[in-house]
């Protein structure tokens, strides 16, 4: 079953078949079809959709509802992802497995609403108080929407962990035709942690606090190992980076940008290829240290170099320093996406073309 | 010695890391009087398994120490809001969040108004002593004027710091709530009335009636820099003094969702709440009427790039669906993306349309192979743009103030004055692509794109069948 969507409608059908069964959120432009379509689709399925009065609210009520043992969500984009940070702060340090999915716009500030990957720190690196991360997945379709949203529940419910859907304003707009899952999850079990209201639960307890510093650094020694453990978890994608002199390395709606100028280098007879993190927490470091080995590398993004920051930090941790030195980066802020025209000039400098 | 045991509370505390029976509290703080008595009325009522506490930031944090069920710690302020999760997860579940003066009443207030607002089916317990006493006696909303806290060291001044929060009587504005009431705990008598009200307030969430708001005035002798006699003096001369005892509402009777009353004559609406139609899974949800093949991948097929615009009315985004929709038909891989926030709003709408035989890379179309413009304003943006060996078509209403790049096909297709020809003003679009269907330059079979100018209007079918007739008509004017 095939079904042309937006990207933003695509989050709610995947959360649907992930077995959410709560949604809070409070609208903004360009995530609010998300919204829209759990208010529709929620009730219909007899789940609960929650208008909440603010996105600190969202995220507060996301812990409720993670905490009482249920797969809950929400969506937002910059300013309210910016406010969700102390309660997403709060999920890690209780280890409640949520999906905050956002879609990023053009900032700091109230910025506009067009395409933006300026998130990228908070939503990579946890973006709230304390050594906490968060699961981090990056779509570049509808139909990527939709299965990232699934694998982001999924990952949230074996980590323990929140977990990010990281889009963008072009994507969460753009109409494509999606495959909808064979079938819906079946929910997890938390009964071990959560407070359900239940005889087998009454002695749980979910929090945050540790008063104790010892107990405080013993927590967080776990939550640190924990996220080391993630990266067996870590995902990543080529397209003809088998023979490339030049790696472009990209994630979301860039790495679509990539391909096509991947495409076209190659028809000018210019070997390219792309590199593209799926998760950016774990960050696929292995793989791309197998696919940039002695290769000129260049990231497309839309932000101001935040992920070419992690990419060169990868690259170094993985012992590949010189190719880290030398990663270059064609990028557009404000909302303006890299043109295929302008990375393939970037490209051919770099080459020497 | 002998252990006096507790009901609803741990015989020892090991939530506090300790074996010990001594609670955090202060002596005489309101605070423990309560702890005790919400136990109590959770243990007597054999709610204990039932029961999810949510806890706040402030003196009452670690009252998961204490009572013998569920807890979760919430976020300072944000008691209600995870309440408000909680119950709506669990609705089968006895939730009570437990807050204090700056928790509820400063940083808090919001979300709790707006659960109270929305009659979320919790109990919250507000404890007001006037002050903050987990951080060290500053003031609160609830502050007494003339109050010495540390940061209103010469009293409170209402003139700088306004009056007392009165959250009991903010709270009853509200249409939801079943149940407000104030008690104190500053003495013996006060103390069997508090326990009678949280008794309530468990009966009303045993029942899932609806939002109960129990504020309780409590001694805080450390803050108050009093000892424990005197400072329930305090609270008893003072803060009743400011703060009245009282029930405020038991409607008890009501769920809190009745269709709202008012004083006024009654407002004669057609507005009403429907039904929510039920399915059974996201399959049934989901299906579709006509199942549409996934794309197949066909390299021979070559990319083509659309853009449509014109004046927001006139039908550009579903010209632009309707060219995809077609494409879907025709097995290629689609992608439609339309101008959006402010961009839609200042009268003006675009929308771009990808279609091709392989996996679209890049969605941004910088140079179309066919431009369609409805307007002046969008012909003078986009022309430039488009590719050479492409196709401009535009609305023969629009003067030519230049021409397009060399190699650039221009067409001038009198589809406003057609469409009103016709009697049909609104479908212009449909005249538009009935353009696009005879020059050929979609590159998509003349029967998908009737196929889906007619699947266009599924809600209004005899519509479709009126499109499909003028788009025929139209081209036959060619």
């Amino acid at each position: 079953m095939t079904k042309f969507v937006k990207s933003n409608e695509a989050v709610v059908i995947g959360a649907l078949y992930a077995g959410c069964d709560l949604y809070f959120g409070y609208p903004i432009t360009p995530a609010s079809e998300i919204a829209h379509g759990a208010a529709k689709w929620f009730p219909m399925l007899g789940r609960t959709f929650v208008q909440a009065e603010c996105e600190t609210a969202s995220v507060n009520m996301m812990f409720g509802a993670a905490g009482a043992g249920k797969l809950c969500m929400t969506a937002t984009s910059g300013p309210g992802f910016s406010l969700m940070q102390e309660g997403i702060s709060y999920l890690a340090g209780a280890e409640l497995p949520a999906v905050i999915v956002d879609i990023n716009r053009a900032g700091p500030g109230l910025g506009n609403v067009y395409p933006e990957q300026s998130d990228y720190t908070p939503a990579v690196k946890g973006g709230g108080h304390g050594n906490y991360q968060t699961f981090t997945l990056a779509p570049a379709s509808a139909q990527e929407m939709c299965d990232f949203t699934i694998k982001a529940f999924q990952m949230a419910a074996k980590w323990r962990t929140p977990a990010i859907v990281f889009a963008d304003g072009l994507q969460g707009q753009m109409m494509e035709t999606v495959k909808l899952p064979e079938a819906e999850l079946p929910r997890p079990d938390f009964s071990e942690w959560a407070a359900q209201g239940e005889a087998k639960t009454r002695q749980n307890l979910v929090k945050s606090i540790f008063l104790d510093a010892a107990a405080q650094e013993v927590f967080n020694d776990h939550l640190q190992r924990k996220y080391d453990d993630m990266a067996v978890d870590a995902m990543a994608d080529t397209y003809l980076a088998d023979d490339a002199d030049l790696l472009i390395v990209a994630f979301g709606i860039a790495s679509r940008v990539a391909r096509t100028t991947v495409e076209t280098l190659r028809r000018k007879g210019m070997k390219a290829g792309v590199f593209r993190p799926i998760t950016l927490n774990p960050f696929p470091r292995e793989q791309l240290a197998a696919a940039a080995k002695g290769r000129k590398i260049m990231t497309i993004e839309l932000d101001a170099g935040q992920f070419a920051d992690d990419v060169r930090l990868n690259l170094a941790k993985a012992g590949l320093g010189a190719e880290s030195a030398n990663v270059m980066m064609i990028h557009r802020m404000g909302g303006q996406v890299v043109t295929v025209d302008d990375a393939v000039k970037a490209a051919k400098m770099i080459l020497g073309k | 010695m002998k252990m006096i045991e507790q009901k609803g509370m741990y015989q020892k505390f090991p939530r506090s890391g300790k074996d010990t029976r001594v609670t955090h509290y202060c002596a005489g703080c309101g605070h423990g009087i309560v702890n005790k008595l919400i136990a109590e009325c959770c243990a007597e009522m054999g709610l204990q398994d039932r029961t999810v506490f949510v806890d706040p930031v402030g003196c009452g944090v670690f009252t998961y120490y204490y009572w013998d069920a569920a807890h979760i710690s919430a976020a300072h302020g944000r008691a209600s809001a995870a309440a408000t999760g909680v119950c709506r997860a669990r609705p089968d579940a006895v939730t009570i969040a437990y807050q204090g003066d700056g928790d509820l009443g400063a940083i808090g207030f919001n979300n709790a108004f707006q659960a109270a607002s929305r009659g979320e089916k919790f109990g919250c317990i507000f404890i007001n002593n006037s002050l903050y006493g987990m951080t060290g006696g500053q003031m609160a909303p609830t502050t007494l004027e003339g109050e010495k806290t540390t940061t209103t060291p010469f009293g409170r001044d209402p003139a700088l710091t306004g009056h007392p929060l009165h959250v009991c009587e903010v709270f009853n504005q509200l249409q939801a709530p079943v149940y407000i009431a104030r008690v104190s705990v500053a003495d013996t008598k006060r103390i069997m009335q508090c326990k009678q009200a949280i008794r309530r307030m468990f009966e009303i969430q045993q029942a899932h009636k609806g939002y109960a708001l129990l504020e309780i005035l409590a001694p805080c002798p450390t803050n108050f820099r009093l000892d424990p006699l005197k400072a329930a003096e305090f609270c008893k001369n003072e803060m009743e003094a400011e703060f009245p005892l009282g029930v405020f509402r038991d409607a008890t009777e009501s769920t809190g969702h009745e269709p709202r009353t008012t004083n006024h004559e009654p407002r004669t609406t057609t507005l009403a709440v429907n039904p929510v139609p039920q399915v059974a899974s996201c399959a049934e949800l989901f299906a579709e009427k006509e199942a549409v093949p996934p794309a197949e991948n066909d390299p021979s097929v070559h990319e083509r790039r659309f853009k449509f615009a014109g004046y927001g009315g006139q039908g550009i985004l579903s010209l632009g669906l309707t060219v995809a929709e077609a494409a879907r038909f025709e097995r290629r891989h689609t992608l439609w993306f339309p101008s959006y926030g402010p961009e839609q709003r200042g009268g003006s709408a675009s929308c771009s349309v990808v279609v091709s035989g392989t996996p679209i890379g890049s969605p941004t179309v910088e140079h179309p192979d066919v431009l369609v413009c409805m307007n002046q304003p969008s012909y003078e943006r986009f022309v430039d743009d488009v590719k050479r060996g492409g196709t401009v078509i535009v609305d023969a209403t629009v003067p030519i103030t230049r021409q397009p790049p060399e190699g650039v096909k221009l067409v001038q297709w009198p589809a406003l004055k057609m469409a009103e020809d016709f009697g049909v003003p609104k479908a212009a679009n449909t005249m538009m692509l009935a353009a696009l269907k005879k020059l050929g330059c979609t590159g998509l079979s003349g029967e998908n794109l009737e196929k889906a100018l007619v699947a266009s209007f599924a809600k209004k079918p005899a519509l479709g069948v009126k499109n499909l007739e003028l788009l025929r008509e139209a081209e036959s004017r060619l």
